[in-house]
């Protein structure tokens, strides 16, 4: 036996080993460090608008003219936030139905040579570009709103192409969340000879519901996020909406169209309105998340 | 896929069912119609527009007329720069949560947790963060630089979840064959466990492509606006997305070339995903067969 | 066989999945060159045991050693210890045939690459010898670069075994080495297993008792007592075989239990 060749102390191995681990929770670190870094960023860049302003008057200023700075500017954020909540919440309510029927095409009405090409469908749509999906709702959708009711450019527009970018994640969360029904409960289902329907809105659904859940809370929060389409579409105008034809102008598009050319103030409560967008969607995604383990517990 | 034989045994009877199926395939019939609309829209005003001149040719009269070439070469060398930083971070990153942290791992869980907020940021906050940290910070201005840094950022989340899959699907009898050979970590990693998390590893890397090539709101106020062909990294370039943006809102008369190049960008991300679900399956289908 | 110069010694040793004990309080003397048999009912705890020889513990997950591992002068579970270079001396054969999917040749190669062999010539050497030494190079060497998956179950496993061989270790274990291979490999393997009587200390975990009882020079014997594995009745396999001193053992050897 070769006693001779096998290494006294620590082998080489050993030491690379561990400048391995090292490196990797180097790396882990750095990654980890993207959010706090992001979160960092944005509340140094507000400290000048929120100390200056105020976080009150973002919410009781009469208007939202900040170019003034401080003293003589406003900066009342409602109607953008508005804007926001109004096309995140209308997009939701469109496309959960549409998602949930798609996921149940997918999975139990469509026979499988329609469900496999239907599915790849969906993945398409998840992959379309939101800058596209701002384009076409730019040239055809808006006409064709204007046609009945101008400008056009609205509420509704934003709402329409929202739902159709988020519908995919709604679908495909629905059918991963009903694919992982276990098949006991169908047989339970079948055994009591219950109808199509009935299994499903009676055992299937309500079994599926976290997944489900989860899913349309991410594509809550990917429409609250979602900047291009809704800065195509919206028509940007600082304004209480009246009616769904009104044009709105949300946070993001907010930001998209004054970055350019804002300094100072106006630049710092540009990075507020990010603050929220932040804080908002974080909390969502926590949401999501809680859900998701409350399902593994349980 | 398709669960057909579970459900085979509920019968769809009754007025309820048969409403219920109708209101179903409506459904199906409408996204799909809407999105054969807008794929039928794309080539019926693009598909004429493109040819060899208008890939390489520089734009002229503010994108009205000539090409989009400068603007692909930008692309790309965002894309280069967000993936050439994104990879070994997302890796090394991947390989640490899937190999050395345990689930229970407080340490392991906080970037775990980070991650998932990290995949929900709205790109517009990407693009504040990268405006604030790499323009103006660190002074890289506006420039390829700093748009494909702010996109590393943003794709990290998506190539540390595949490639940690991957990982994860490599049979663990490779690692305990290995650790009782006495093979250290790093050989058993690099001899055992990446090549056969390969698959996982590139349908990361083209998931992450296709966000970052689809990406518009994160580059505007980091990579710019200028649509010359760049001329180093530290110059500003214009990528395919921010030009399809800027023909449709700033350019009357942009239509034509916007919708010529929202096609491309559109050819390019069904390539990549198709290549991704394809190799997709095909990692699924070698972990069913073990 | 006297046990006069055991090679591996455990003390009191234990492990625990969580607050899961595996196993307790087991303190067993391995001889130099024998083949000492572990056996026992599925559940006791004896694979478990295997994996604190080369510290292959380390890699189970939410799991807890105490006691004491010695081999040779090196106490296993010193925090100091070179898990590489144990391992090394220890070698393991596991209960399903594991090559990686590499050819033939880069099978044995990499951990000999590893271990520092640099020369081709020498590593040539050493595989086309313990090839043969598995009787596997009849069979494999107008192949060597062929995948290694593409061998049938009882080639795997040998091949796994001229792996653990080839970096010349001092304690082979082996964890129930031929209870996945056909009537006709497990022949093949088990005869491998006593031709490496004298020339290594070998630790077999097998519950298959007529196997034990055709190869072993002497048997430690587990059961589950009060949720968790012990240590029964160990000594020479004609005396644990032939004359059991515990009624537990008698009657498992017996037939009569497990």
């Amino acid at each position: 036996m070769s006693t001779a060749r096998r290494p006294s102390g620590r082998s080489r191995q050993w030491t690379s080993d561990r400048l391995l681990v090292w490196t990797l929770r180097g790396c882990g670190v750095l990654t980890g460090a993207v959010v706090a870094l992001i979160a960092v960023f944005l509340v140094v860049e507000s400290f000048g608008a929120l100390s200056g302003v105020g976080l009150l008057r973002f919410f009781s200023d009469p208007s939202w003219h900040p170019s003034a700075g401080a003293a003589e500017g406003t900066f009342n954020l409602v109607p953008m936030l508005l804007g926001t909540l109004l096309t995140a919440a209308g997009a939701v309510l469109v496309a959960t139905p549409l998602g949930l029927f798609s996921a149940l095409f997918c999975r139990v009405y469509a026979p499988t040579a329609v469900a496999r090409p239907y599915r790849r469908l969906i993945e398409l749509l998840a992959g379309i570009p939101s800058v596209v999906y701002g384009f076409w709702g730019l040239v055809v959708l808006v006409p064709l709103i204007a046609r009945f009711r101008p400008p056009g450019a609205s509420l509704l527009a934003g709402v329409l192409i929202l739902a159709l970018m988020i519908l995919p994640t709604i679908a495909l969360a629905a059918d991963a969340a009903l694919s992982g029904v276990p098949r006991r409960y169908l047989r339970g289902a079948a055994a009591l000879g219950l109808g199509r329907w009935a299994t499903l809105s009676g055992v299937a659904l309500p079994a599926a519901r976290s997944g489900i859940a989860t899913g349309v809370i991410l594509a809550a929060g990917r429409a609250l996020g979602e900047t291009m389409a809704v800065l195509m579409v919206c028509g940007n105008v600082v304004e209480m909406p009246a009616s769904v034809f009104d044009p709105v102008r949300t946070l993001t598009a907010n930001i998209a169209l004054e970055m350019a050319y804002a300094v100072g103030d106006h630049r710092s409560a540009l990075f507020v309105s990010g603050l929220f967008l932040l804080v908002l969607v974080s909390g969502l995604v926590l949401a999501a998340e809680s859900i998701e383990r409350r399902k593994v517990v349980g | 896929m398709v669960d057909h034989e579970m459900w085979g045994s509920t019968p769809a009877r009754g007025r309820t069912d048969r409403l219920v199926a109708a209101v179903v395939w409506l459904a199906a019939t409408v996204v799909t119609a809407v999105f054969l609309w807008i794929l039928a829209d794309l080539l019926r005003h693009g598909a004429g527009q493109i040819s060899w001149t208008f890939l390489t040719a520089a734009p002229a009269s503010a994108g009205r007329a000539g090409g989009i070439g400068p603007i692909l070469v930008s692309t790309a060398w965002i894309l280069a720069v967000c993936l050439a930083v994104a990879l070994p971070l997302g890796l090394g990153t991947a390989v640490l949560l899937a190999e050395l942290t345990s689930a229970e791992d407080a340490f392991g869980r906080l970037v775990r947790r980070s991650l998932d907020v990290l995949a929900g940021v709205p790109s517009i906050v990407f693009g504040l963060f990268g405006n604030a940290l790499f323009c103006v910070y660190l002074g890289l201005g506006f420039s390829i630089l700093s748009g494909g840094l702010t996109l590393a950022c943003m794709v990290l989340p998506i190539l540390i979840r595949s490639a940690e899959e991957g990982l994860r699907a490599v049979p663990d009898e490779y690692r305990l064959g290995g650790a009782a050979l006495g093979l250290s970590r790093g050989k058993i990693l690099l001899h055992l466990l990446l090549p056969a998390a390969v698959p996982g590893l590139i349908v990361g890397v083209v998931l992450g492509f296709g966000r970052a090539i689809a990406e518009t709101a994160a580059l505007i106020f980091t990579s710019g606006y200028v649509d010359r062909m760049p001329g180093s990294v530290h110059d500003s370039g214009r990528a395919l997305s921010i030009h399809i943006y800027d023909l449709g809102v700033n350019i009357p008369g942009g239509e034509t070339n916007a919708y010529a190049t929202a096609l491309v960008l559109v050819a390019i991300l069904l390539l990549t995903n198709t290549a991704a679900s394809l190799l997709g399956d095909r990692l699924r289908g070698r972990h069913a067969e073990s | 066989m006297k046990n006069a110069h055991p090679l591996v010694q455990t003390e009191a040793l234990g492990l625990h999945y969580g607050r899961k004990p595996a196993f307790l309080d087991v303190s067993l003397a391995v001889p130099r060159g024998a083949i000492t048999a572990v056996i026992g009912p599925s559940g006791c705890g004896k694979s478990s045991f295997l994996a604190c020889i080369n510290r292959l513990s380390d890699l189970l997950p939410r799991c807890r050693v105490e006691g004491s591992v010695r081999i040779g002068e090196t106490e296993v579970f010193d925090p100091g210890t070179d898990v590489v270079a144990l391992r090394r001396r220890v070698g393991m054969i596991f209960q399903k045939p594991n090559p990686f999917p590499l050819s033939i040749r880069r099978n044995l190669e990499l951990p000999l690459k590893e271990h520092g062999m640099r020369g081709r010539a020498e590593r040539d050497a050493v595989i086309e010898r313990t090839l043969t030494d598995v009787g596997l190079w009849q069979e494999v060497h107008d192949r060597l670069d062929a995948s290694a998956l593409g061998l049938s179950g009882g080639q795997q496993q040998r091949l796994c075994l001229a792996r653990a061989l080839a970096l010349e270790p001092e304690v082979v274990l082996l964890d129930e080495p031929c209870s996945a291979l056909d009537p006709i490999s497990s022949g093949v393997v088990e005869d491998l297993i006593v031709s490496l009587r004298g020339r290594y200390t070998v630790v077999v975990v097998t519950h298959n008792l007529a196997q034990a009882r055709r190869i072993a020079d002497r048997v430690a014997f587990f059961w589950v007592q009060d949720g968790a594995g012990r240590l029964i009745e160990e000594g020479e396999a004609d005396q644990v075989f032939g004359d059991p001193r515990d009624e537990l053992t008698a009657a498992y050897v017996g037939g009569a239990r497990g």
